[in-house]
């Protein structure tokens, strides 16, 4: 996984509450059995839509996202986090996300940014006042930052200090629990014998 | 102190704990398909590494295949080669496969249950949301992603962060014809998407311990649907029950000793939960949601919303794009609401209860004109029971498709998909925006519902029906 310290790009402005997994990636889209190629499925059902946000050449090179509250629920596919990478994406920032996908994030090296939503408000409106507006979203610091002078946005954003963390290290998880096989291996000797197996 | 089921369940399975670490968890079954997996062993096979514990692995295709012509070759050539990756992937890595046309194949979360593999106090994953189905058993099981799946192949293990827990207390009993499904689009409604973020919920009270196995996965599986981690019920002897006998259940003193275990997963008397909901079975009717997520719903008998409604602004907004999706007026009652296709099935209300009572709903009646009816198992053992019980026959007779085992129109993967604007009543668990097919229109529904839906042709509920002529239900 790459490190992830500070980043700086076009921010996106998607004004809509409980974007769910099958919006960001529709199923008939996770048939392919690598890691890349998804950004074709990326909100494919907006994207019909020439008023989407992606649409907009001043927003299509984002990698950015500004959401509202629930982004992410839904299925447990990492596809949807893949899509949002595949299509350029390094950051989300929402006032909250689903579990799964928030864990998906950091696995993946997606950094999801949890704001108050009233940071989120102040984005939107600076990134639609501002089309094609820059976000600089700083991990060591945990801070979003845009627009500047008077009307600069400068506020902090929630990542649980383990995920932070891996980002910056871009530390591979398994790597870090091969390092206490041992301690597996003692577990391992303590379950009962009637637990199930499947072979 | 006392503790939690979950903390119980949890604290069991606690490989290494460190200051300011997640935990390391230990995982007793990995359930896998075809669509969450591929990638996962690719980076096994990159990094040169293997499956820790094929024995605690289980894998089966559900979301891709085809319910019709299982036996020849799909005919879609990505899907094909999706589910013949898996294939390639249990053959090389040594992990158990139940393959299209195997007896054992089905959706994974009604595999797991009817082998036996589903047991009290296990830590489950899959990567795949419903995993909280299995924790109807008493046990912990949630749904993971990719990087997370290759995790526990490698590892057998996942580094989680423990939760907080919520008590779901259910006082009561529900009344007649008022299912497990209208329980949880009830509490759904009642918390929203997002109310149970961050929480292992407990879900207990008369109404809980009343619901059989079937019912109680029900309410396990949408736990997701509020965006809990996982949603748990204290094993009784219902559940004991269930389990026994089942081809991998524990058997003669291993029997024994499984279940003076499993009779100690309770919540202790003096254990607190961090959180707590309590809900009136007494008071709950059918229930069917109106919208494009699952909390956007009301009692069968109430009308569509209007965005005046809400006071919230983001609410307002999201009702108007709600209804404007689903080509609805506020104020249309929901009976009124015609419906074009019927879908019984998925891990939600695809086990044998669910088809028993479709098919007692559906016995002597016709399905109406322009409407579809759709039945789809939830595996091959849950289809063979059915048309060894005559099951299929009703729903042919009556004029509904009975199809193979899969995941079929729950999300529209294979070729069972909504036209754009074509509206469905389901007994599935998400009504988002084209998750049945792009443009299709999803209400969520209980199985009684479905079945009357089917009849009516609007949405409806088994009262709405008219008898069954004396003379005209075949003798049985």
């Amino acid at each position: 996984m790459e490190k992830f310290t500070t980043h700086t790009g076009v921010g996106v402005p998607l004004r809509r509450t409980n974007v769910d997994t099958d919006q960001i990636i529709p199923a008939v889209y996770l048939k392919r059995v690598t890691r890349s190629g998804f950004e074709d499925g990326l909100f494919a059902a907006w994207r019909n839509d020439p008023d989407f946000v992606l649409n907009q050449p001043a927003y299509a090179a984002g990698s950015v996202l500004v959401a509202g509250p629930d982004f992410g629920t839904g299925s447990s596919r990492e596809h949807a986090v893949w899509a949002l990478q595949n299509y350029g994406f390094k950051v989300v920032i929402s006032p909250r996300f689903a579990d799964i996908f928030r864990g998906n994030s950091g696995k993946a090296g997606l950094l999801a940014a949890q704001v108050d939503e009233k940071v989120v408000q102040r984005l939107w409106e600076y990134l639609e006042a501002n089309p094609g507006g820059q976000i600089t979203v700083d991990l060591p610091a945990r801070t979003v930052r845009a627009g500047e002078g008077a009307d600069e946005i400068v506020d902090t954003f929630d990542i649980d200090d383990y995920t932070r963390w891996r980002l910056l290290e871009g530390l591979d998880d398994i790597s870090i629990t091969l390092g206490h096989d041992a301690e597996i291996a003692t577990f391992e000797a303590t379950r009962p014998a009637w637990k199930p197996v499947t072979q | 102190m006392g503790k939690t089921l979950a903390e119980k369940v949890w604290d069991a399975h606690v490989v290494r704990s460190a200051e300011g670490e997640p935990d390391l968890l230990y995982i007793d079954l990995h359930l896998i398909h075809e669509v969450t997996s591929p990638q996962a062993f690719d980076g096994l096979r990159l990094a040169g590494r293997r499956v820790r514990r094929p024995d605690l692995t289980l894998a089966t295709e559900d979301h891709n295949v085809p319910t019709v012509d299982w036996d020849k070759p799909i005919a879609d050539p990505v899907s094909r080669t999706q589910v013949e990756t898996l294939r390639k992937n249990a053959a090389e890595f040594g992990v158990r496969l139940h393959p299209l046309g195997d007896i054992e194949q089905g959706i994974v979360h009604v595999v797991g249950p009817q082998l036996g593999l589903t047991q009290p106090g296990m830590t489950i994953v899959c990567g795949d949301s419903h995993t909280s189905t299995h924790g109807a058993f008493g046990a912990i099981a949630f749904g993971i992603g990719t990087s997370e799946v290759e995790h526990v192949l490698a590892t057998q293990t996942l580094t989680q962060a423990k939760p907080k827990t919520m008590a779901v207390t259910v006082n009561g009993s529900l009344p007649a014809g008022v299912t497990a499904k209208d329980l949880v689009l009830t509490l759904i409604a009642h918390t929203g998407t997002g109310g149970g973020q961050g929480y292992i919920v407990e879900y207990r009270g008369q109404a809980i311990e009343e619901l059989s196995m079937e019912g109680r996965m029900t309410v396990c599986n949408m736990s997701i649907e509020w965006g809990a981690k996982a949603g748990l019920i204290a094993p009784d002897q219902t559940t004991f029950d269930y389990i026994e006998g089942k081809p991998e259940a524990p058997k003669g003193a291993d029997w024994d000793a499984a279940v003076e275990s499993w009779r100690t997963l309770v919540t202790d008397a003096d254990a607190v939960f961090d959180k707590e909901i309590v809900l009136d079975a007494t008071t709950m009717t059918p229930f069917v949601t109106w919208g494009t997520n699952p909390g956007q719903g009301v009692p069968l008998s109430a009308a569509v919303p209007s965005p005046e409604d809400y006071a919230d602004e983001g609410d307002q907004l999201t009702t108007r794009k709600a209804l404007e999706y689903m080509g609805l007026e506020a104020g249309t009652p929901m009976r009124d609401i015609h419906v074009d296709t019927v879908f019984v099935g998925s891990c939600t209300n695809g086990r044998i209860e669910d088809l028993r009572l479709a098919a007692s709903v559906l016995k002597g009646r016709k399905v109406a004109e322009n409407t579809r009816l759709l039945v789809v198992p939830g595996s091959v053992r849950v289809r063979l029971q059915a048309e060894a019980e005559g099951l299929d026959t009703v729903f042919t007779e009556a004029g509904g498709e009975w199809r193979g085992a899969g995941c079929s129109m729950c999300l529209g993967m294979n070729p069972d998909q909504l036209a754009p604007q074509e509206r469905s009543a389901s007994t599935s668990n998400r009504n988002f925006e084209g998750r049945q097919g792009k443009g299709g229109r999803t209400h969520l529904v209980s199985v009684p519902v479905a079945a009357a839906t089917a009849v009516r042709g609007t949405l409806s509920s088994p009262a709405d029906l008219e008898p069954v002529a004396a003379g005209s239900a075949k003798e049985s």
